[in-house]
């Protein structure tokens, strides 16, 4: 399983037929494996890694750290469940330190981001203040390198 | 005004004869063109373990930078031995009979020269890595092909072994597993080699240079054979296991009275190995194994891939069991491998090396390595597809 997580995480278009190939079992045990993963709740999806500066040069994304009142009953999950419904936002994870979410949210401009700052987490009564880190370049994301390739040093040598 | 010298017949004979690597020819032709995906090299796609290279910055701020003892640190020296015995379940004296070397290569250099004496004959398993027959005939010895078959998975039987052996045969070279085929000899393979071996004054050199990437089971040597010991060097080192092929940096283990042999022409020629590698080394045999089983463990899965890639493309490739390389058939194109590499280098710029330079009996095949990413390994597999369409149409 450990080998078949690793290859989906680098690569979830591999078909079932390669990753047989390659961990060495069946198409059969490729394709229950993958639905005992899926049922299990281990993963969660499929998704490609995708530049965003490159797909939209206006594109912005922001990492918005904010200070939250727990609340009586539910302490975090509350808040941090409300955030995770809005559809601008593309993570939330509490955190250890000095604020306790973190949120990701990907907006078209700078003004929509800042927006949806002010009017949505701002706005929730729990949340007592907001740090907002604007992107301005990434250079790796789910484990590739989004910047530039790796070059190969490696030489022909006589060997 | 200068002499000229006619340099060809003024120079050691040996040396003047001595063909370039076939390799290299090829290698130009690759790297003249541009955009070329390259399944040629040989050597890991993996960065030296970080803990590796942190050891090696550390000692050289502390500026440890002198010599170290002839045979190498004596540390280095400890952990190898450790490391042979837990391997190959062989004790050596880290004092006399472990030598640290500038790579596989100086220590597979060392013991040619301290066995061979001129008129020997050489037994050289083929297809092989290139540079055992050269040395042996600047040696003044006569390399003997022994030329393993494919329908034996490129392994040397018994049989073949005895029929070369004649009253001047000196040395065994064992180079397994196999760069370029992948092959591997077990337990149960290198038995009766050992067998014919036993009554005799043979020597053997063991080139295990790829011991670590052997897939489904583990490792074996013939030192672990009776009577094995005590006519074998065996070479190692840390350029493929521990992906520091530019660290220079291997070692040979063999019985006292061959290794004070060896320590001469090392003394003499190399007075002691790079000791920043060393100290390198100490940290790579003490705390890097796991690294060592993450990357064996990436390299089994592109092997699988590959196989399967080319058996599918028409091009029959029995499973290699070690190093990173596969050796496909390539006769079904009705080319010579020299013509296949061409031909495919220049239309579809994809690099791989002619079988033939590894031997007579490598003409049919070609030599994939597979240190390289999946996604380097799946165009480049794509590409050789193609090429094979364009065979076909063209002879039609």
């Amino acid at each position: 399983m450990d080998n078949l997580l690793k290859l989906l995480r680098q690569n979830s278009r591999l078909t079932n037929a390669e990753l047989a190939v390659m961990l060495g079992i069946s198409e059969a045990e490729v394709a229950g494996q993958i639905a005992e993963l899926e049922a299990q709740g281990i993963i969660k999806g499929y998704t490609a890694i995708i530049d965003d500066s490159a797909a939209d040069p206006n594109s912005v994304t922001a990492f918005i750290e904010l200070k939250v009142t727990p609340q009586s009953r539910s302490g975090f999950d509350e808040i941090a469940q409300q955030i995770a419904g809005y559809e601008e936002v593309e993570s939330v994870m509490l955190m250890s330190g000095s604020y306790d979410v973190l949120v990701t949210v990907t907006g078209s401009n700078i003004r929509e981001v800042s927006h949806f700052v002010a009017e949505r987490l701002a706005a929730i009564d729990a949340v007592t203040a907001t740090a907002t880190h604007f992107r301005l370049r990434a250079y790796k994301q789910n484990g590739v390198k989004i910047c530039a390739e790796d070059k190969d040093e490696r030489g022909m040598v006589c060997l | 005004m200068s002499v000229s010298m006619d340099y060809d017949k003024l120079m050691n004979k040996n040396a003047v004869e001595m063909k370039p690597s076939g390799i290299r020819k090829f290698f130009d032709i690759a790297n003249q063109l541009e955009g070329v995906i390259s399944l040629g090299v040989g050597e890991p796609d993996f960065k030296t373990p970080w803990r590796v290279r942190k050891a090696a910055i550390e000692t050289l701020e502390k500026g440890r930078t002198c010599y170290t003892a002839n045979s190498g640190l004596i540390e280095l020296r400890r952990e190898i031995a450790g490391y042979v015995k837990n391997s190959v379940h062989t004790e050596y004296d880290p004092e006399h009979e472990i030598l640290v070397t500038v790579g596989g290569s100086e220590a597979i250099d060392l013991a040619i020269r301290a066995l061979v004496t001129p008129g020997d004959e050489v037994l050289v398993v083929e297809p092989c890595f290139v540079c055992y027959s050269p040395i042996v005939s600047i040696m003044g010895g006569i390399p003997v092909p022994l030329e393993t078959k494919v329908e034996n998975e490129f392994r040397l039987t018994a049989e073949e072994l005895k029929a070369a052996i004649t009253p001047k045969t000196k040395l065994l070279i064992l180079p397994f597993p196999n760069n370029p085929t992948g092959a591997v000899m077990r337990r149960e393979d290198l038995e009766p080699i050992a067998e014919v071996l036993r009554d005799t004054n043979i020597f053997v050199i063991t080139d295990e240079i790829y011991s670590e990437l052997t897939y489904s089971g583990s490792h074996f040597s013939i030192v672990e054979l009776e009577g094995m010991k005590e006519r074998t060097v065996l070479i190692n080192g840390f350029s493929k296991s521990f992906a520091m092929t530019g660290w220079r940096l291997g070692f040979a283990c063999a019985p006292e009275g061959i290794m004070k042999h060896m320590l001469k022409l090392h003394q003499y020629c190399i007075m002691s190995s790079p000791t920043t590698s060393q100290y390198a080394a100490v940290t790579a045999l003490s705390e890097c194994m796991e690294d060592v089983a993450k990357m064996r463990n990436e390299y089994d899965m592109r092997r699988r891939f590959v196989v399967d890639g080319f058996n599918k493309l028409g091009l029959t490739c029995f499973e290699p069991q070690g190093a990173f390389y596969v050796f496909p058939c390539i006769r079904s194109t009705g080319l010579s491998s020299d013509e296949f590499c061409e031909r495919l280098v220049y239309s579809k710029k994809v690099a791989v090396v002619p079988g033939n330079n590894f031997g007579a009996c490598g003409e049919g095949f070609v030599r994939v390595s597979y240190a390289y990413s999946l996604s380097h390994l799946k165009e480049a597999l794509k590409r050789i597809g193609e090429f094979l369409e364009d065979i076909k149409a063209d002879s039609k």
